[in-house]
C-alpha cells in the first residue's frame, strides 16, 4: 500500500530529526539560517522577541527584574496547561473543556479534603484521578465514537462547567469553596505547587520552572522517544499510523489524559495559592491555551508542532497581557490591544516561515 | 478495527489509582484542623411560617454561574419564601435576550409575582410591560435603581452603584489616600463601571481603573502586581468583589507596595481579612436583604396591599462600610454564607 510513506517518521525508530539528508542534487542545499527559519518555534521565538523589545521600549517597568518575574509568572499558569494542549493538537485533537477542567480538579480537591476533615493531600490525590478521569473519558469518546473533538469536548465542557456550579452548591451550600489553608498538609502542598523563591532579590515563583522542566521533558518526548513519534503520526494520518502499527486508540487517549493531568497541576497551583476557588472561574481560558499553542507553531490540524514554541506563545501572552499594563496604556482598549499584538506576532510568525521556506 | 490489547490493558490504570485514592482515605488521613468537622453547624433566619394561601414567585437575575454575590441573594430569597408560604422559582441569565425570554416564561407559567434585576433595563421594557398586562406585579432589585419607575416597576430594593462608588471616594478621602485604582474584573459591565465612576466623582486624588480577566486568578493578581510596580504612587487598590480583593492583597505584598485594599461586597473569607487588617473596609450593600426584601414585598403586597418606600422612592440596602470596628458583628453571618 502507497500509505505506508505518510507514516514512515512513525516506524524509524531512531531518531531522524528533520527529513533525509542524502543529497541528490535535486535540491540545493539551502543555508542554515534558512533552515533555521523554516522551523515553527523559530518564527514564534522571533514574535516573542519582537514583542519583548517592544514593551521594553514601551514600558519602563519591564526592565525591571520583578515586573520580570510577574509577566513569566503569568505566562507559566497559561504555558503548563498549553504545553499538553500543544501535544493533543500534534496528535490531531482539541479539547475545550481545558479551561473548565483547571477548576474542576481544584474543587475535587478541596471539596474532598473540607468536607471530609482529611489531610489536603487525599484532596489532591482525588482531584488528580478526577483530573484524568475526564480526560479518559474525552479520549475514550472522541476514539470510541469517531466524533470531532471539538464536540465531543464542547460536550464535556459544559458538563463540567455545570458540575462545577451545581455540586459546589450541592456539597458546600455556597457557590465558593471553604478555605482550607489551616488544614494538615496545606503548607506542605502550598511548598510543592504554589512557592516561591529569592534569585537576586527578585521573588521567583515555583511555576515557572516547572514549566520549563515540562517544556523540556516534552521536547525530549516529541524528539527522541517512540511515543513522540506515535503523536506525529496519529496527527498526521491516523488510519495510515495504524496500518503501521501505531497504538492510535493507547496514543490519542494518554494524549487527553496529558491535558487532565495539566489541569489538575494548575488546578492545584490555583487552590493552593488562594486557598478557596470559586466555581464560575476558567470559562474562557481553554481558548488561550489553544491560543498559545497555536501561536508556538502548532498546526489546527495536526501533525506538526513543537513543544517548545509553545513556551513562547505562553509568553507573548503573558508579555503582552502585562506589558500593556506597565506601559499605562488606556485599559478601555486592553482586549483589542491584545488581539492586535498577538495577531502581529502569529503574522510575523507566518512571514518568518514563509521566507524561509521560499526558494 | 484492530485495536491492541494494549490500549484495553491501560484503561484498568485510573481504576487502580482510585482504588489507591480510597485505600488512602480510609488509612485515616485526616486532618486535625480545618475542614467541616470543626465548622460548627448553626441555624439561618427563621421567623415561622405564614399562614397565608400558598403562592409562586419567580425571582430572575443577570446573574452569571458561580457567583458568590448571586448565591447570597438566593439565600435571602430563600428565607423570605420558606417565611411567607412563597414556592420560589429562580432563574437566571446573563445575557439580556435570555433574561427576557426567563421572564416571559415566568408570565407564562402564571406566577403570583415577579423580581427582576434590570442590568440592562431597554432589554426588558417589553416583558415588564406584558407581566402589567397580564396583572402580575413586578418588582426589582439589585440594578436599575435609575429605571425602575420608568419601566413601571412597583417597588425597588438595592443600592445606588454610583452613589456607592461616592461614599467610597469620600471615604478614601477620610483616610488620606492620595492615588487609587479601581479594579474591574468584567471589562464593559455597567454595574462596575457605575462604581468606578462614583469613586472618580468623590475621591480628590489621583484616579485610574484597570481592567483583569475575572475568570483567571492567576492572571487578576499578576496584572495587580503590574499595575502596582508601574505606578508606585498607588496607595488604594479598590476592588468590585470580594474574591478580587484578596487576590489583590498577594498581589501588594508581590509588588512589596504598601498600597492598602478597599473593597464592594463581602464573603466569609474577606471579613476574616478585614479583621486581621489585610483589607482596610468594605462596602456592603446587603445582598441577602435585596432577595429577601423583593420577595417579601411582594408577598405583603398580595396579602395586604403594601409598598414599600411609597411606591415612589427606592428603598436603599447599601452602602454600609464594614471595617475594623464592626467586622465581628458581620463575620458570624458571612461564615454562613448570607452576609
Amino acid at each position: 500500500m502507497g500509505m505506508t510513506q505518510h507514516a514512515e517518521p512513525a516506524v524509524s525508530s531512531p531518531p531522524a530529526p528533520g527529513p533525509g539528508r542524502v543529497k541528490d542534487g535535486r535540491t540545493a542545499e539551502r543555508p542554515l539560517a534558512l533552515r533555521l527559519l523554516a522551523r515553527p518555534d523559530v518564527g514564534v521565538f522571533l514574535g516573542a522577541m519582537a514583542v519583548w523589545v517592544f514593551f521594553l521600549i514601551a514600558a519602563p517597568p519591564v526592565r525591571e527584574g520583578h515586573s520580570m518575574a510577574t509577566i513569566l509568572y503569568q505566562s507559566s499558569t497559561i504555558g503548563i496547561m498549553a504545553l499538553p494542549v500543544a501535544l493533543l493538537m500534534i496528535g490531531g485533537e482539541f479539547d475545550l473543556s481545558s479551561g473548565v477542567a483547571v477548576i474542576t480538579s481544584a474543587l475535587t480537591a478541596s471539596m474532598t479534603a473540607f468536607q471530609l476533615s482529611m489531610n489536603v493531600w487525599v484532596g489532591v490525590i482525588a482531584a488528580l484521578v478526577v483530573s484524568l478521569a475526564v480526560g479518559l473519558f474525552n479520549g475514550w469518546m472522541v476514539v470510541k465514537t469517531g466524533l470531532p473533538s471539538f464536540l465531543v469536548t464542547l460536550g464535556s465542557f459544559l458538563i463540567l462547567q455545570g458540575a462545577n456550579l451545581a455540586v459546589t452548591k450541592l456539597v458546600t451550600d455556597n457557590v465558593a469553596t471553604d478555605d482550607i489553608s489551616d488544614m494538615d498538609g496545606f503548607g506542605q502542598a502550598k511548598k510543592v505547587f504554589a512557592s516561591s523563591f529569592d534569585v537576586g532579590g527578585v521573588q521567583i515563583k515555583i511555576t515557572i520552572v516547572y514549566w520549563l522542566v515540562f517544556a523540556a521533558i516534552a521536547t525530549w518526548v516529541l524528539l527522541r522517544t517512540r511515543y513522540g513519534n506515535w503523536v506525529f503520526a496519529v496527527g498526521g494520518n491516523k488510519d495510515s499510523a495504524r496500518a503501521v502499527g501505531v497504538p492510535v486508540t493507547f496514543t490519542k487517549i494518554s494524549l487527553f489524559m496529558l491535558v487532565g493531568f495539566g489541569a489538575w497541576f494548575v488546578g492545584m497551583h490555583n487552590l493552593f495559592s488562594f486557598n478557596t476557588v470559586q466555581s464560575g472561574e476558567g470559562v474562557g481560558q481553554e481558548l488561550i491555551y489553544i491560543s498559545a499553542a497555536v501561536i508556538g507553531g502548532c498546526l489546527l490540524t495536526g501533525g506538526a508542532g513543537s513543544a517548545i514554541g509553545p513556551v513562547f506563545g505562553a509568553f507573548m501572552f503573558g508579555m503582552v497581557q502585562q506589558g500593556i499594563v506597565f506601559a499605562n496604556w488606556n485599559p478601555d482598549w486592553f482586549k483589542a490591544f491584545l488581539g492586535v499584538m498577538l495577531l502581529g506576532a502569529v503574522l510575523i510568525n507566518l512571514w518568518v516561515s514563509r521566507t524561509a521556506t521560499r526558494r | 478495527m484492530d485495536r491492541s490489547s494494549l490500549s484495553r490493558s491501560r484503561r484498568f490504570a485510573p481504576a487502580v489509582a482510585l482504588a489507591a485514592a480510597a485505600a488512602l482515605a480510609l488509612a485515616g488521613c485526616s486532618s486535625s484542623s480545618g475542614g467541616k468537622k470543626s465548622e460548627e453547624s448553626s441555624d439561618g433566619a427563621s421567623a415561622g411560617k405564614a399562614t397565608t394561601p400558598r403562592m409562586t414567585i419567580a425571582l430572575v437575575t443577570h446573574q452569571s454561574p458561580g457567583d458568590t454575590f448571586w448565591d447570597i441573594v438566593r439565600k435571602g430569597a430563600e428565607a423570605a419564601a420558606a417565611k411567607d408560604n412563597v414556592k420560589l422559582v429562580y432563574s437566571a441569565d446573563p445575557s439580556a435576550g435570555g433574561q427576557a425570554n426567563l421572564v416571559q416564561n415566568a408570565i407564562d407559567q402564571k406566577v403570583d409575582g415577579i423580581a427582576i434585576t434590570l442590568a440592562k433595563p431597554d432589554a426588558l421594557k417589553d416583558v415588564v410591560a406584558k407581566a402589567k398586562a397580564a396583572n402580575i406585579p413586578v418588582v426589582g432589585l439589585n440594578s436599575g435603581v435609575s429605571d425602575w419607575q420608568k419601566l413601571g416597576l412597583m417597588e425597588f430594593f438595592g443600592q445606588d452603584e454610583t452613589v456607592a462608588g461616592e461614599a467610597l471616594g469620600k471615604r478614601l478621602n477620610e483616610e488620606g489616600a492620595k492615588s487609587a485604582v479601581c479594579v474591574i474584573q468584567e471589562q464593559g459591565n455597567i454595574g462596575l463601571t457605575q462604581r468606578c465612576d462614583g469613586v472618580k466623582k468623590t475621591f480628590s486624588g489621583k484616579f485610574q481603573t484597570l481592567n483583569v480577566n475575572g475568570a483567571d486568578m492567576p492572571s487578576v493578581k499578576s496584572t495587580i502586581t503590574a499595575k502596582l510596580t508601574q505606578d508606585k504612587s498607588i496607595d488604594y487598590v479598590v476592588a468590585l468583589g470580594a474574591p478580587i480583593a484578596l487576590t489583590a492583597a498577594q498581589a501588594t505584598s508581590d509588588a512589596s507596595s504598601k498600597a492598602k485594599i478597599a473593597t464592594f461586597d463581602l464573603n466569609k473569607d474577606l471579613t476574616g481579612a478585614i479583621s486581621k487588617g489585610t483589607i482596610a473596609f468594605a462596602v456592603d450593600q446587603q445582598p441577602y436583604l435585596q432577595g429577601y426584601l423583593a420577595i417579601d414585598s411582594l408577598w405583603l403586597y398580595k396579602s395586604n396591599g403594601n409598598y414599600m418606600g411609597g411606591g415612589e422612592q427606592p428603598v436603599l440596602t447599601g452602602p454600609a462600610f464594614v471595617d475594623k470596628s464592626n467586622v465581628d458583628a458581620v463575620a458570624k453571618y458571612a461564615a454562613k454564607g448570607t452576609r
